[in-house]
């Protein structure tokens, strides 16, 4: 009798354990869909508002005080230009630190230093990256408030997110490889230029692409250094009809970006510009959702067909 | 002879080349150490460039006078330096989005680590990953034309800018980085706690939140410093969302400047160079990096005192 009172007593625990169980599930699936409901109302208020506005001509013409004749020409070529100008600078200087953290750094208390100093700069604000900016790049060494400015402080941005994937890439690849290419000979920049680097491109081109994709977006920084709103000429162009065929003078040009180009819009009180900000937003989605796709991508198949 | 000669030559051309190989790998050497160093260099410019124009500014300014004053009003005739309604915002809007963030991320963490199913975890991870990549700007503009209406749905006196729309995007905002390196740190836990905790009966929900949790700490109190420093130095949804006026409030239903906002508010400006105006944004910066140091150190204490080695 009393067996058989506590083997109820225990089927009781047992189910009340269960519950619990299958409550934290259902929160948890709760949890996950506010997320995906955020992020679909956020796409679904853009595309409404936005859609009407998406054109040929959109894309072709320069900002206006008339909403409907306003376009991003401006920012879609100023973000491009900045863009060259951070990868130009991020990825080698990324990738160089990352191989030297990785492969040659002794084992000593400055490397710590630097290990420490990376994640830190990784957990540096935004905004403060543009105030080194403006103090330094643009008054400093007095590049203005250029595409030059403007592309190095992003560059600073996202130096940690290269430096973590080049590192995680390169640390992946097996000891193995390294010693094969020691026993024949080859030198540590050999074994580093000929089997390491390219073994973990694709590791490091995924990091590459998210901190770009991150860098497109980033409106802190360059609203600090002082880029303006509202610009309705093209900076010079790279490429000339005269020798020597390319020219550099687009760095030192004043310049806005995407990012910008929507703050202004969102920031004013016309309803109809806001159409236009709704529009600047799904073309800058598109842009860093294709980039960051395209990064999880890679990364799949990587993981997929990549077995040392 | 003329053989060991032939020896001879070719060993020195060999130490030649050798030593030509040797200097080839020094210098490449230097160059990777160097671009290594520039991550210091950078830290050490952020510091001496928000330093040294703060020092300007604190001559100006008394550090008593920024840090009790209840006004902050720079740029008005009467002028008033006091940090106290910046810091307020700040302390107010992060506040409101970890509320959102923390719980949020760290229920999403366990189901994708303990409970989903591999397909939905598949599928779950790539998509946090996208949400996380939509620029800040967007969840501004986000903010302000579809949360704020909504709420204002809600509490019908809520003014058109403020706190608590910010941050509540905001917290949705940070939920993929608190998940992501939540579920990381859960999942490096080794698999034969979790086979104990079931092999003594325990239930998934038990194990998760007595045994992994524990056992992961030093990664999930990393996810949260990370999440809280995110907060506290975002930017544009704030500017948008929140309002741009300094307020000494710590009710979310108001609008107020938070730090960050207050910066860009004056760069959107036409500010001389070496101006009062100039100098304070970068007090402000200062301000705000010594708060994400702040957490930044904690979480690094944190790590290391409770450390678990496997």
């Amino acid at each position: 009798m009393n067996k058989a009172n506590e083997l109820i007593q225990l089927r009781k625990i047992i189910n009340t354990h269960k519950r619990w169980d299958l409550l934290f599930m259902i929160t948890g699936i709760i949890a996950l869909m506010i997320a995906i409901l955020t992020f679909i109302a956020l796409f679904a208020q853009m595309m409404i508002d936005g859609m009407p506005r998406l054109s040929w001509d959109f894309f072709t013409s320069f900002p206006s005080r008339r909403p409907e004749s306003a376009g991003i020409l401006s920012a879609w070529v100023g973000t491009t230009l900045v863009m060259l100008v951070t990868a130009a600078s991020a990825v080698p200087l990324g990738i160089g630190a990352g191989v030297y953290l990785e492969e040659y750094a002794p084992k000593n208390l400055l490397t710590e230093i630097l290990e420490i100093n990376v994640t830190n700069l990784a957990g540096v604000p935004s905004i403060i990256y543009g105030l080194l900016a403006l103090g330094l790049f643009v008054y400093q060494l007095g590049f203005g408030q250029s595409i030059l400015a403007a592309g190095l402080a992003l560059a600073l941005l996202i130096l940690p997110v290269v430096i973590v994937a080049t590192r995680e890439a390169i640390r992946s690849i097996p000891v193995a490889i390294r010693e094969g290419s020691y026993a024949l000979g080859a030198t540590k920049w050999q074994t580093v230029s000929d089997h390491l680097l390219p073994y973990s491109a694709a590791g490091i081109l995924t990091g590459i692409i998210i901190g770009l994709a991150r860098a497109i977006g980033e409106t802190a920084p360059i609203i600090t250094i002082g880029a303006l709103t509202f610009i309705a000429f093209l900076p010079p162009s790279p490429v000339t009809d005269e020798f020597p065929y390319i020219s550099f003078e687009w760095l030192t040009a004043p310049f806005t970006v995407m990012p910008i180009q929507m703050f202004n819009w969102v920031s004013r009180p016309e309803e109809a510009f806001q159409l236009n900000a709704a529009a600047a937003g799904l073309v800058l989605v598109v842009m860093t959702l294709t980039m960051n796709g395209l990064a999880i991508y890679l990364r799949y198949r990587m993981r997929k067909n990549i077995k040392w | 002879m003329s053989d060991e000669l032939d020896k001879k030559t070719n060993y020195a051309g060999r130490l030649g080349y050798s030593y030509r190989r040797n200097l080839h790998e020094r210098f490449i050497e230097a160059i990777l150490f160097l671009s290594a160093f520039l991550s210091v260099i950078i830290m050490l410019s952020i510091v001496v460039m928000l330093v040294k124009e703060s020092v300007v500014f604190f001559q100006y300014v008394s550090l008593w006078e920024f840090l009790t004053d209840t006004q902050w009003t720079p740029l008005f005739d009467d002028a008033h330096y006091g940090i106290l309604p910046l810091v307020a915002g700040t302390v107010v809007s992060s506040a409101v989005a970890l509320m959102v963030a923390l719980p949020l991320g760290t229920i999403i963490a366990i189901y994708l680590s303990e409970f989903a199913p591999f397909a939905v975890r598949e599928v779950a991870k790539p998509f946090l990953e996208l949400l996380g990549g939509i620029p800040t700007v967007v969840y501004g503009y986000f903010a302000l034309l579809f949360v704020t209406p909504l709420l204002q749905m809600i509490f019908p006196e809520l003014p058109g800018f403020s706190l608590l729309s910010a941050g509540l995007v905001m917290g949705i905002m940070i939920i993929p980085y608190v998940s992501s390196m939540t579920e990381d740190a859960m999942r490096a836990v080794p698999m034969h706690l979790r086979e104990g905790s079931y092999a003594m009966g325990a239930t998934r929900f038990q194990t998760a939140v007595r045994v992994v949790m524990p056992a992961a700490f030093s990664g999930i109190a990393a996810a949260y410093i990370l999440g809280i420093s995110r907060a506290v130095g975002e930017t544009m949804v704030v500017a948008i969302a929140a309002g741009m006026q300094p307020n000494l409030t710590w009710n979310p239903m108001e609008p107020a400047a938070t730090i960050t906002a207050y910066i860009v508010q004056v760069s959107l400006g036409d500010l001389p160079h070496g101006s009062i105006g100039y100098q304070t944004i970068f007090a402000a910066g200062l301000t705000l990096l010594l708060m994400t140091l702040v957490f930044n150190i904690i979480g690094h204490l944190l790590r290391k005192r409770y450390r678990e080695i496997y």
